[in-house]
C-alpha cells in the first residue's frame, strides 16, 4: 500500500523530538495569539512568520502548520466567547456559539468545536494523503485556461453561499479583484493605481484590508448600538463537558460537516469558508428534534457542524496548494510565502522532489490536531475567563492589536494609514449590507486570475474560446454556471435567503 | 422616482462610481489586445464589470419594492471618528511625522494615546479606567510583542532612547 508507506515516511519525519517540539510550540503560540480578539489566523501567521526563518524547511512548515491550526482553534474560541469572528470561516460559528455562551454553555460549545475539529482533522489528513498523488497527476494536465476557470468556479462558489444579495456579493468579488490589481504589474513593471505612493507599488496589504474591514468596521458597528441592545455576557457557566444529549445531536452534524468540508475544501476560493457556510445551511434546513434549541439561539449543531466543516476544509485546502501550487485562501497564500522563503516552489513537483517534506507536513497536521485537543480542552477554563471582560475594556485592546498587527507586517506606518481607510470602508459596507468576505477572496485571487488569463490568451492568440474548447476548462466553467443557475432558481433562492435570516 | 431600497441605491451608486473611475484609470495604461494583454487590459474589464453591476444594483433599488425601504440609518459618527482617530494617532506617535517635525514617540506613548482616544468612542468614558487599561496593555504588549516575539518597534521616544 502506497498510502501506508507514504504516511509511514511522513510520521518518521514528524515524530522526531525536534519536529514534535516545533509542532507543539506552533500550536501553543497559535492558540495564544489566535485567541486574542481581532487577530485571526492570517494575522497570527503573518506575525509569527519571522520566527520560523532560522529553522530547517520541514520544521518551519511543521511549526507554521501548527500555528495555523492553533490560530484557527483560538479564532473559534474568540468567536464563541466574544462574538467576534477572528476569521471569515468562523462567521457562522458566532451565530449559535455566542448564543450558547450567553446561555452559560460556553464549555460545551468550545468542546463541540474542539472535538468536531479533531475528528474532521483526522479525516481530512487521510483524504489529503490519499488524494494528493492522483490530483498531482491531474495538475500536470492543467494549463492557464484551466487555472483561470478553476478560480472562476471558486469565486462563484464563494458567492453562492455568502449571505445577502447575490448581485452585491458578485460586485464585492469584482471589487476585491480590482483592489488586488493595485501595485506593480509583474509583466510590464508598470505601477498601477499607485498614485505615486512608493508603498502602493507593492500592492495593498492583505492584513490592512482584513483588519480594517473586519476589525474596525465591526467595532464601530458594535459601538453604535446602544449599551442595552448590545450583547451582554451571562457570567454563569454550568459544566464544561457536553451532555449526552449534546453528543447525540452533534455527532451527525460533525459527520455531515466533515464530509462537506473535505469535499469543498479542495475548491480554490476559500474552501473552509464555503464549507462552514454550507454546513450551517445544511444543519439549519434539517428538521429540529423535539426539545432542541432553534438555530440562532444556541443550537450545538450550529457550532459542531460548521467547525468540523471548516477544519476538514482547512485540511483539504492544502491539496490545491500542494498539488496545483495555487493558494485557495489567504492563509495558504502566506504558506506560499513561507515556502518560497525556504526555497521551495509550491506545485506538483513538491511531492516528487521533496517527499519527506510533503509527507512530513501531512503527518504533522494530524499531530497538530491531536496536540490542540490535548492542549485546549483542559485550558477551556482560562478561555472562559475572557468572558468576564466587558466590551468597554475589550474594544480599545482590539483596536490596539489591529494597529500593532498591521504595523508589524512591514514595520511601516503606511499600513496603519491603510487600515484606517479600510476601517471607514468596512463601516460603509456594514451600513450598506455588503458582505465583505467575497471581497477578500477576490483580492487574493485577482493577480493570479489576471496572470493565468494573460497566459491562456497568449497561447490561444487572443481567442477567448480557449476557455470553453479545452475539456477540463469547459467542465469547470459549466460547473460555475450551473451553480449560478441553481441559486437563481426561485425555490433555492427563497431557501438561501431563509438560511441567512438573522435572528 | 422613489428609491425603494436606500441601502442598495447608495451601494449601487458607489460601486458604479468606483467602477467607472477604475476603468478610466485602466485606460491610462497600455490596454493592448487579448493576445498581448497590456497592464490596462484586465483592470479595464474588471472596472467595466463593476460599473455594470453597480448600475444593475441601483436600478433594482429603484424598481423592486422592499418592506421598509431599507434605510441606511443613522451614521455612528462618534465611534467612527474616535476609533479611526485612535488608530491614526497611534501611527503618528509610533512612527513620527517628519512633515510636521514630530519625532517617533515610540510604542508606549502610542499605546496610551490609542487607549484614551478609543475609550472616547464608547458611551461612558472614564479617565481612571482608560489609564488602568492603557497601563495593562502597555506592559502586556511590551512583554508579548517586544520581549517574546521580538518584533521591531521603536519602544521609547527617540530623544530618550
Amino acid at each position: 500500500m502506497d498510502l501506508i508507506s507514504n504516511l509511514a515516511t511522513g510520521f518518521g519525519v514528524a515524530f522526531t523530538l525536534q519536529n514534535l517540539a516545533y509542532a507543539f510550540v506552533g500550536c501553543l503560540l497559535g492558540t495564544l495569539i489566535g485567541v486574542l480578539p481581532g487577530i485571526g489566523p492570517v494575522a497570527t501567521i503573518a506575525m509569527l512568520l519571522p520566527a520560523t526563518y532560522a529553522l530547517p524547511p520541514v520544521s518551519a512548515l511543521i511549526m507554521l502548520a501548527g500555528i495555523y491550526y492553533g490560530a484557527q482553534y483560538g479564532g473559534s474560541t474568540t468567536a464563541i466567547l466574544v462574538n467576534l469572528p477572528g476569521e471569515s470561516s468562523s462567521v457562522v460559528t458566532v451565530i449559535d456559539g455566542y448564543q450558547m455562551a450567553r446561555r452559560g454553555r460556553a464549555g460545551p460549545a468550545l468542546a463541540a468545536a474542539g472535538l468536531g475539529s479533531f475528528f474532521a482533522g483526522c479525516v481530512g489528513t487521510i483524504i489529503l494523503a490519499a488524494f494528493a498523488p492522483p490530483l498531482t497527476e491531474l495538475a500536470f494536465k492543467f494549463g492557464p485556461a484551466e487555472y483561470f476557470s478553476l478560480m472562476v468556479l471558486g469565486l462563484i462558489g464563494a458567492v453562492v453561499l455568502a449571505s445577502g444579495s447575490l448581485l452585491k456579493a458578485i460586485t464585492m468579488i469584482l471589487l476585491g479583484l480590482a483592489l488586488g490589481l493595485v501595485g506593480t504589474d509583474v509583466n510590464s513593471g508598470v505601477a498601477r493605481y499607485s498614485f505615486d505612493i512608493p508603498e502602493l507599488t507593492d500592492g495593498i496589504g492583505f492584513i490592512a484590508i482584513a483588519m480594517g474591514v473586519f476589525g474596525y468596521g465591526e467595532i464601530i458597528g458594535n459601538l453604535s448600538t446602544p449599551e442595552e441592545s448590545r450583547e451582554v455576557f451571562t457570567s454563569k457557566i454550568k459544566g464544561l463537558w457536553p451532555t449526552k444529549d449534546d453528543f447525540k445531536r452533534m455527532t451527525p452534524a460533525v459527520l455531515r460537516g466533515t464530509a462537506l468540508g473535505s469535499a469543498l475544501g479542495i475548491l480554490p476560493g476559500g474552501g473552509a469558508l464555503l464549507a462552514s457556510f454550507a454546513s450551517y445551511t445544511m444543519e439549519k434546513r434539517s428538521r429540529l428534534k423535539p426539545g432542541e434549541v432553534p438555530f440562532g439561539q444556541g443550537n450545538i449543531r450550529g457550532v459542531a457542524g460548521p467547525e468540523s466543516a471548516n477544519n476538514a476544509g482547512a485540511q483539504t485546502s492544502f491539496i490545491p496548494l500542494l498539488t496545483l501550487g495555487i493558494p485557495p485562501n489567504p492563509v495558504m497564500a502566506l504558506m506560499v510565502g513561507a515556502m518560497t522563503i525556504h526555497n521551495i516552489q509550491p506545485g506538483p513537483q513538491v511531492m516528487t522532489a521533496n517527499p519527506e517534506l510533503f509527507w512530513g507536513l501531512i503527518a504533522s497536521m494530524w499531530i497538530g490536531n491531536l496536540m490542540l485537543i490535548v492542549l485546549n480542552l483542559p485550558m477551556i477554563g482560562i478561555w472562559i475567563k475572557l468572558l468576564s471582560i466587558p466590551y468597554k475594556w475589550l474594544f480599545p485592546a482590539i483596536v490596539l492589536f489591529c494597529a500593532i498587527g498591521v504595523y508589524s507586517e512591514n514595520n511601516n506606518t503606511f499600513d496603519v494609514w491603510m487600515v484606517a481607510i479600510f476601517g471607514v470602508v468596512g463601516y460603509v459596507f456594514l451600513k450598506l449590507k455588503c458582505e465583505p468576505a467575497p471581497l477578500l477572496l477576490g483580492f487574493i485571487l485577482g493577480p493570479m486570475m489576471e496572470e493565468n488569463l494573460r497566459r491562456a490568451l497568449l497561447l490561444s492568440r487572443g481567442d477567448w474560446s480557449v476557455l470553453v474548447t479545452r475539456p477540463i476548462s469547459l467542465g469547470l466553467i459549466i460547473a460555475a454556471a450551473l451553480l449560478l443557475v441553481i441559486v437563481l432558481l426561485p425555490s433555492v433562492k427563497a431557501k438561501r435567503e431563509e438560511a441567512f435570516v438573522e435572528e | 422616482m422613489r428609491i425603494k431600497s436606500q441601502r442598495d441605491f447608495f451601494a449601487g451608486v458607489l460601486f458604479s462610481a468606483f467602477g467607472v473611475a477604475f476603468a478610466w484609470g485602466a485606460t491610462t495604461y497600455t490596454v493592448g489586445s487579448g493576445a498581448r494583454m497590456g497592464p490596462g487590459y484586465f483592470p479595464l474589464i474588471v472596472g467595466v464589470l463593476i460599473a455594470i453591476m453597480g448600475a444593475a444594483i441601483t436600478l433594482k433599488a429603484l424598481v423592486v419594492e422592499t418592506a421598509d425601504g431599507e434605510p441606511v440609518g443613522r451614521i455612528a459618527w462618534r465611534p467612527l471618528f474616535f476609533i479611526i482617530g485612535a488608530n491614526l494617532l497611534f501611527g503618528v506617535l509610533l512612527g513620527g511625522l517628519p512633515g510636521i517635525g514630530l519625532p517617533p514617540m515610540g510604542l508606549i506613548v502610542a499605546i496610551y494615546a490609542l487607549t484614551f482616544v478609543a475609550g472616547l468612542a464608547g458611551d461612558r468614558f472614564s479617565f481612571k479606567a482608560s489609564a488602568v487599561l492603557a497601563t495593562l496593555l502597555a506592559i502586556g504588549s511590551y512583554v508579548a510583542f517586544v520581549l517574546a516575539l521580538k518584533l521591531q518597534f521603536p519602544v521609547w521616544p527617540t530623544f530618550i532612547a
